[in-house]
């Protein structure tokens, strides 16, 4: 398959960036998409040109490092997958295909397509925790959780953190993202003790931090690579709600 | 700690709170305007106008009614500047994810109906309440604004008429979307119900603006 | 061999630990906030570390080269984590867990950490279980387990097949409760490119800002590292693209002693090579041996008519396909470790009855789904399933997965004495990237065990020990001149490999690199190829220092030069795995010698002669190593033939 790529280039954070054209042929659609990436940076070091920068790690879709946006949207036209997921034959032989990096005011670029999201590790700094400290806890049997309630606070923790939601979001908001490290805690007795500091915590975190404020496109449960559900975004606002007005 | 009025969450409540509020006053406004083409003569209509206008009750909600408005205009407008600033450098293929299609253009819509709003009121509202300018109909000895009289005539001329269908269409798009989403920002949302609110959403959004439609719609051919 | 003195108090196994944590030295609150302690890594072992250190009061800095620590390569283990909780009343025991651990081991790890790892593994869970880590359950609200390889009773528990992400995400949350409490300070981006030596004791690194590309200097009372293991070596592997050994190899070079670099695992169960350009191998979890049978066509025929495309797995009639590990293994069928299960595949695969690319077996689900209905294999397996069809285009529902062994795990690393200190003084090593406990081959979910017993339950205690002894420690300037020669020495480096402008990628020469590893140093080796694999590696290591091409400059945010500097530390391990795989005349576990075998083609281990860890220690570039032993005594467990057939 061949394929012409338009890429963000921006050789730092405050280069001013613009789109490079480049063509790639002969590609398996088998390939994953940042395979065709690194053929791409291959061909680029062959000529002595710098290689396209993106971030990337565990390429099975769990890490939450890679942060494409391709064709106008996270992680591309698949759903439910991260782009190190993405596979080639989901595009047709010839595409042209624009690749930008993740665009939210919390969310800077730091070279090419690599953006600095330690904007999230923020958050959870703020209060995405158990407040215990190692040892002294009990049995790990002594409170019984309905199964129906640990599902859900998994379906919840199954966030990788890699932003999409705020990436797809036409506001840059982060609710889906604390919505499901609040929801998690929500659902589980252990999380319920501290559940109102928590979540006033994070949401003030989250403000001031300049993401978007939410208003229920659903862009991000469409988008999200672990298929979060915006019930948790309705979750959070319960909590929060309730936190500072009961 | 912010509170609940600067959060983004406590914003958001606001506006659903404003939202929903406005969303039972289109019922009110609804049932008094459909007595104009069900009844035989303006009278329920110049006499519900009439309480509108004077009873101390209705005039305290009026009073709520202009806040709810400026209320939720205030902070949908306070929250798209936010959002804006949220993403200072554009994607150059915007996103379309398949997802609320209406909820991407709710402050669009909101504007245009931001400016039927000036017009509405300066065609009816202040037109009764300032300048005066209507007739006078008599009942039980009694003198009335004769504002059906009013209406009537306006929907006579084409052009408003299809001024007003537009802009209830737009409204629409502006419930649509609007109706669930206070539930979601309230944090009403249930596995079972929340299905049930969004047929509720697009079954009151039908109701109410095709009632408002049908209002010029059946002066202009049959009165 | 004064070098080797594993330190492992005295007194009857069982009672080891808490005699150890009655006679060791403790540091008290208001000195453990004079005392600096760096950790490299934030997986399992460092993350929990770090926050259990922060918790105690120490000031602790935190190193990772990903952008976020939550993204440390621990996330994506899916499996499970085993804990002698007993819960399903199956029999299981702290003794048991070190039984099999030992067993599984091959018996060549060192028994009182193994059972100490086991005794604490119960605490491990309770402590997750508190963070709010959402494991599995049943209807009646308690916690589930499920079986896996090389164990008879059920102790695994999980988080659907994302077990390694919810611990991972707890040991971060925990982290960043210190981060928010001043007694962690966080370095994301950055990678550790050396060791700085005061005295012969470990007191700083020196670092790279990974965005900048700044060399910076970090001082500590303590270094600790949990860098995890070096199985990026061969270039296709499970790991993340990112993980290295670099930090294992840089210390091993000023003096950390290597153990077991040969021990590699391989992991039966991952998606098979498809193509050149593949940059990684994805793993599927052992939990699908569970539920899924393995077999290949008895017939030749079938292979053949497989591969042209003229039948389809499901044509093959039942008495034609070979269940080899329920054939050979009749005991633990499908269960059996992955050693055993990667050899196994490879023997049929090499006897030519391989399907798909001629390296694969198949792994069926056909018989689950009809006795437990579809929902329930969706319900257990519903992620992976999904996982493998994005990749391979095929449904697993309906036909079988294709699987063959991949590199997974490193049981060496960086020799530790009982108190998980190196041959370093206040150099402690945590997780995979220490050797301790797993012998020649890890059990299935006994990783996450060790990283978090290690980082939660271990080394907060150990530490002390040491640090008890440094509270007259002032904290040391940057300037020191031991800090200007490493930083010299990292510069030196880094200039160098920027100036050789090549003609290869870093990319290029790792492929080739990994090939040969797999194929010289992979699952079967043999003296031969292995004399053959030192000389090629010191070759491959002279063409790469002469011809790698990196682009861009050393101030910058540059991966290729990240890369080319781990490359360079990969293939000078893969020399020194080579030669402890070449001294290793016997096959046990994960290392596996052709010409010592069983008649059988079981793996013949040499208990009189090679009951040893084997701890090499740097002598200079090229140069042979020295190899030091640590004799390995088992008290409380009869060693035998591994036997998983009867």
């Amino acid at each position: 398959m061949d394929f012409t790529l338009k890429i963000w280039r921006q050789e730092n954070a405050s280069a001013k960036g613009r789109f490079e054209t480049y063509k790639v042929t002969g590609i398996s659609s088998d390939c994953s998409f940042l395979e065709m990436l690194d053929i791409l940076n291959q061909q680029l070091i062959d000529k002595f040109e710098i290689p396209v920068c993106f971030d990337h790690d565990c390429r099975e879709g769990i890490c939450g490092a890679c942060s494409l946006y391709i064709n106008g949207r996270p992680h591309g036209p698949d759903s439910a997958v991260t782009a190190c997921q993405l596979h080639m034959r989901k595009f047709k032989d010839g595409d042209t295909i624009i690749v930008e990096p993740w665009r939210a005011r919390p969310f800077p670029v730091i070279k090419d397509l690599v953006v600095d999201r330690s904007s999230f590790d923020r958050i959870i700094e703020a209060g995405g925790y158990v407040s215990i400290n190692t040892g002294g806890v009990p049995d790990a049997n002594t409170i019984p959780i309905p199964r129906a309630n640990a599902e859900t606070a998994m379906d919840a923790a199954a966030c990788i953190g890699c932003g999409a939601c705020v990436a797809a979001c036409k506001n840059a908001s982060a609710m889906l993202f604390v919505a499901a490290k609040v929801s998690q805690f929500a659902m589980l007795p252990q999380g319920r003790v501290e559940a109102k500091e928590r979540v006033m915590r994070m949401v003030a975190k989250m403000d001031e931090l300049g993401f978007g404020n939410c208003t229920n496109t659903g862009a991000c449960e469409a988008e999200c690579p672990k298929q979060i559900s915006l019930s948790h975004i309705a979750r959070l606002n319960r909590e929060y709600l309730s936190a500072r007005v009961l | 700690m912010s509170n609940i009025l600067t959060s983004s969450i406590g914003k958001k409540l606001m506006m659903s709170l404003a939202g929903l509020f406005l969303v039972i006053f289109l019922i009110v406004h609804l049932a008094i305007n459909l007595s104009l083409i069900i009844a035989d003569t303006h009278e329920p209509f110049n006499k519900a106008a009439h309480f509108m206008g004077t009873n101390i009750v209705i005039k305290v909600m009026e009073i709520i009614l202009f806040g709810g408005f400026l209320l939720h205009m205030f902070y949908g407008v306070f929250l798209q500047i936010q959002n804006w600033m949220a993403r200072p450098k554009r994607y150059r293929k915007e996103n379309y994810s398949q997802t609320s299609f209406f909820s991407k253009f709710m402050i669009h819509t909101a504007a245009i109906i931001t400016v039927f709003l000036v017009i509405h009121l300066l065609d009816f509202y202040l037109k009764a309440k300032l300048f005066g300018e209507v007739p006078m109909a008599i009942y039980d000895g009694r003198e009335y604004h004769d504002l059906g009289t009013l209406v009537i005539n306006k929907f006579k001329i084409g052009s408003v008429v299809i001024f007003y269908i537009v802009c209830f269409m737009i409204l629409a798009f502006h419930l649509l979307h609007g109706f669930q989403s206070a539930f979601q920002s309230l944090g009403l949302e249930h596995k079972k119900y929340t299905p049930v609110i969004r047929a509720l959403g697009v079954i009151y959004t039908v109701f109410v603006t095709a009632g408002f439609m049908l209002i010029p719609v059946y002066i202009y051919f049959w009165m | 061999m004064t070098k080797l003195n594993a330190r492992i108090p005295e007194g009857p196994l069982a009672e080891k630990w808490t005699s150890y944590k009655a006679g060791q030295k403790l540091v008290n609150p208001a000195n453990k906030r004079k005392l600096d302690i760096i950790v490299v890594g934030t997986g399992l072992a460092g993350a929990s570390a770090a926050a259990s250190l922060g918790e105690l009061g120490f000031n602790v800095k935190a190193f990772c080269y990903q952008d976020s620590p939550r993204r440390a390569h621990s996330i994506a283990a899916q499996g499970g984590i085993n804990a002698a909780k007993n819960y399903p009343n199956d029999g299981d025991s702290v003794y048991r867990l070190y039984y099999d651990t030992i067993k599984g081991g091959d018996y060549r790890a060192r028994e009182a950490n193994v059972y100490r790892l086991a005794e604490v593994s119960g605490s491990i869970i309770d402590q997750c279980v508190a963070q709010g880590v959402p494991f599995a359950r049943e209807y009646g609200g308690l916690l589930d387990n499920r079986s896996f390889g090389g164990a008879q009773v059920s102790r695994t528990f999980y988080a659907r097949g994302q077990t390694g992400q919810q611990l991972l995400l707890g040991a971060y949350s925990a982290m960043m409760r210190q981060v928010n409490a001043g007694t962690v300070k966080l370095f994301p981006r950055t990678e550790m490119l050396d060791i700085v030596l005061v005295e012969g004791k470990a007191r700083g690194i020196i670092t790279r800002n990974l965005v900048t590309g700044k060399i910076e200097r970090h001082f500590g009372h303590a270094v600790v590292i949990a860098t995890g293991g070096y199985g990026r070596a061969f270039y296709l592997s499970t790991n993340a693209m990112g993980s290295n050994g670099s930090a294992v190899w840089q210390v091993y070079k000023r003096g950390a002693l290597f153990a077991n670099p040969s021990f590699v695992q391989i992991h039966p169960t991952c998606i098979p090579v498809h193509g050149d350009y593949q940059s990684k191998l994805t793993l599927m979890s052992e939990s699908l041996r569970n539920d899924g049978r393995i077999w290949v066509p008895k017939k030749k025929e079938d292979v053949e008519a497989l591969s042209e495309g003229r039948i389809v797995p499901k044509d093959i009639a039942e008495d034609d396909r070979d269940y080899y590990l329920e054939r050979r293994y009749p005991a633990f069928g499908n269960l059996v470790p992955r050693d055993v299960a990667s050899r196994a595949a490879k023997e049929r695969c090499d006897a030519g009855f391989g399907v798909g690319s001629g390296l694969a077996v198949y792994l069926d689900f056909q018989e689950s789904i009809q006795r437990l209905g579809k929902h329930v294999i969706e319900e257990r397996y519903g992620n992976l399933f999904q996982m493998y069809e994005k990749i391979v285009d095929e449904n697993p529902y309906e036909t079988p997965m294709m699987i063959y062994p991949a590199i997974h795990y490193c049981m060496g690393g960086v020799w530790v004495d009982y108190e998980l200190m190196t041959t370093i003084p206040g150099l402690f090593s945590l997780g995979e990237c220490n050797f301790s406990d797993h012998g020649a081959n890890r059990l299935g979910a006994s990783a996450l065990m060790q990283g978090l017993a290690d980082g939660y339950f271990i080394l907060p205690y150990t530490i002390q020990n040491y640090l008890a002894s440094e509270i007259l420690t002032p904290r040391m300037p940057t300037t020191l001149p031991e800090f200007g020669e490493a930083e010299s020495h990292i510069r030196e480096r880094l200039d160098k490999l920027m100036q050789i402008k090549g003609s290869q990628s870093v990319d290029q020469i790792h492929r080739k690199f990994g090939l040969l590893l797999w194929e010289l140093v992979g699952m079967a080796r043999n003296k031969e190829g292995l004399n053959k694999a030192v000389k090629e590696f010191a070759m491959l290591r002279e063409e790469f220092w002469k011809d790698v091409r990196i682009p861009g400059g050393a101030e910058e945010m540059n991966p290729e030069l990240e890369k080319a500097a781990r490359v360079a530390d990969f293939i000078e391990t893969g020399e020194l795995m080579a030669r402890d795989a070449l001294q290793r005349e016997e096959s046990c576990g994960g290392h596996f010698r052709e010409e010592y075998q069983t008649p059988e083609g079981e793996a013949s281990r040499n208990d009189d002669d090679f009951m040893f860890v084997a701890a090499w220690e740097y002598t200079g570039t090229g140069k042979e190593p020295v190899l030091h032993k640590e004799a390995l005594h088992y008290e409380s467990i009869k060693v035998q033939t591994r036997n998983y057939k009867i």
